[in-house]
C-alpha cells in the first residue's frame, strides 16, 4: 500500500494486497472505539491489487480504511483495480448521504487517474449503499463509464462476482445484533466524561441509588437500548426508550418502598415519581437519538417523532428530577 | 399508535417510468417491484429517504426529499418553536 509508482502523467497508481496487517487491526480497533474520528483514512486513488491487466475489474469505494478494507480483503486472490473517492475519511453509505461518495468526486477521479487508458472496457462496480450519492446515468454520459451497483455487503462480493447477479438478499440492507452492538464503543466513548460527572453528581446528592440511577440511564440509553430494539413494544424509537426507561425505573420504585418503609408517604411517593419521570425520559432520550445511527428511519418519520415527544419529555424530566432533588433533601 | 413511520415523501410517477430496473437495484429496503415493465411500490412504508432510486432515475419518475436535517437540528426546532436549520452533522 505504500509502494508508490508512475504509469503516466498525472498518474499514480498505488499498489493494495488483500492482507490485514496488525497496524490494519489496531486502526480497526481504534475507529471502532470511535476515537479519532475522521483519521482514519487512505489516499485517494487508483490502486492495484494483484497484478490487473486492462481487462480487470475496478471496484469503487470510500477512504474510509474500514470500507477500504473490507474491499480489499474480500476480492482476495483477484487482480483488479480499485478507485478510492475522497470522502474525508467517511464510510460509503454516509459519505453517499453527503454527496462526497458523489457524481462530481466519481468523475472528477476516473480523469484524475486516467481510468480511460488503464482499462479498455468500461465498467465500474460501486458498493450498492453508494447509490444516493451517485447518478449513474451523468456518470455514463460524462465519462463512457457504466455503473454497476453490487452487494450491500462487500463479503457478498465473491458470491455476486460469479455472475454479476445479486440474490434479494444481498440488496437488503439489515440491522442485525452484530451492527447494533458495534455503535456501543462509540457511544459509550462519545459520553463517559459527561457521564462519569453525572454518577458522580448523583452520588452526591443521593447516595447509591442516585448514582446508580444515572449509571442506568447511560447504560440503558447506549447499550441496552441497541441490544434490545428489535424486541422493544412500538415502533418509534421514543416509545421504545421509553419502555425501556419504565421497566429500568421499577427496581428504584420498589427498592424505596421495601427499603425505607421508615420515611414519611410523600418522601417516599416524590421520589417513585421522580425516578419514574425522570429515567424513561432521559432513556428515550437518548434512543431517540439513535434514530440517526440507522439504516431504517426516515428524515419525515424522525421529524414527526421528535415534534410529537420532545416536549413531553422534556417536561417530563424537568419534574422527575425537581423531585429528584428536592426528596433528596426533605424528609 | 406510536408509529411515525408510516408517512414519507416518496413519489412514483409511473407515467415517465421506462422500466429500466435501476431502483428495484439500488433501493436497501426492497421498495420497489417491476411488473409489466413499469416499476411499481410494493412497501411504501419500508423507505427510509436515502434517496437513492431518484438521483439513479434518469427518467425522473422518482421524487423523494433525503437528507434535509439532523436529529439535534430537529430537536432543537422542536423544543424552542424556532425555524429549523441546517447543521454540518451526518
Ligand atoms: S429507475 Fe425510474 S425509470 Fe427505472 S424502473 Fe425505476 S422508476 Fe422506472
Ligand atoms: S429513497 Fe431509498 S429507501 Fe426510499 S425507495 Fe428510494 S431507494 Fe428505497
Amino acid at each position: 500500500m505504500t509502494r508508490v509508482f508512475h504509469l503516466a502523467a498525472n498518474t499514480a497508481v498505488m499498489a493494495t494486497t488483500s492482507k490485514m496487517t496488525s497496524t490494519n487491526y489496531w486502526d480497526h480497533f481504534v475507529a471502532r472505539m470511535g476515537v479519532r474520528r475522521g483519521d482514519h483514512r487512505v489516499t485517494p486513488g487508483l490502486y492495484k491489487l494483484g497484478s490487473p491487466s486492462t481487462d480487470s475489474p475496478v471496484f469503487v469505494t470510500a477512504n474510509y480504511s474500514l470500507s477500504f478494507d473490507a474491499l480489499r480483503t474480500s476480492l482476495r486472490g483477484l487482480n483488479a483495480y480499485i478507485l478510492v473517492l475522497d470522502t474525508k475519511g467517511v464510510n460509503v453509505w454516509c459519505a453517499a448521504g453527503k454527496r462526497t461518495f458523489g457524481t462530481r468526486e466519481l468523475i472528477r477521479r476516473i480523469k484524475a487517474v486516467n481510468l480511460n487508458n488503464v482499462v479498455s472496457h468500461r465498467r465500474l462496480i460501486l458498493p450498492q449503499l453508494g447509490a444516493p450519492g451517485i447518478a449513474a446515468h451523468e456518470i455514463k454520459n460524462q465519462t463512457g463509464f457504466l455503473v454497476e451497483y453490487g452487494p450491500v455487503r462487500a463479503a457478498d462480493l465473491p458470491e455476486y462476482l460469479t455472475n454479476h447477479r445479486a440474490t434479494p438478499e444481498m440488496r437488503l440492507v439489515k440491522f442485525p445484533l452484530h451492527d447494533r452492538f458495534v455503535l456501543i464503543p462509540v457511544e459509550l466513548t462519545a459520553i463517559w466524561l459527561p457521564g462519569l460527572i453525572a454518577i458522580g453528581l448523583g452520588y452526591i446528592i443521593g447516595n447509591l441509588p442516585y448514582a446508580l440511577a444515572v449509571l442506568t440511564v447511560i447504560l440503558g440509553g447506549t447499550t441496552f437500548f441497541p441490544i434490545l430494539l428489535p424486541w422493544l413494544p412500538s415502533k418509534d424509537f421514543s416509545t421504545k426508550g421509553a419502555f425501556l426507561g419504565l421497566v429500568a425505573a421499577l427496581p428504584f420504585v420498589f427498592s424505596v418502598f421495601l427499603q425505607h418503609a421508615d420515611w414519611s408517604w410523600y418522601h417516599q411517593a416524590g421520589q417513585m415519581l421522580g425516578y419514574l419521570l425522570a429515567m424513561p425520559s432521559s432513556i428515550a432520550y437518548i434512543s431517540l437519538n439513535f434514530t440517526g445511527s440507522t439504516t431504517f428511519t426516515s428524515r419525515t418519520g424522525v421529524r414527526k417523532e421528535i415534534f410529537a415527544y420532545i416536549r413531553p419529555m422534556a417536561v417530563s424530566f424537568a419534574i422527575g428530577l425537581v423531585l429528584l432533588l428536592v426528596f433528596a433533601f426533605v424528609k | 399508535m406510536f408509529n411515525s413511520y408510516l408517512e414519507n415523501t416518496l413519489v412514483l410517477d409511473a407515467q415517465l417510468c421506462t422500466g429500466c430496473t435501476l431502483c428495484v437495484t439500488v433501493c436497501p429496503h426492497q421498495v420497489f417491484a417491476i411488473t409489466d415493465h413499469k416499476a411499481r411500490i410494493i412497501n411504501p412504508t419500508n423507505c427510509m429517504e436515502c434517496g437513492a432510486c431518484q438521483v439513479n432515475c434518469a427518467a425522473g419518475a422518482i421524487t423523494v426529499t433525503s437528507g434535509v436535517g439532523c436529529a439535534s437540528a430537529m430537536i432543537n426546532a422542536a423544543l424552542t418553536g424556532k425555524k429549523e436549520v441546517a447543521c454540518g452533522c451526518c
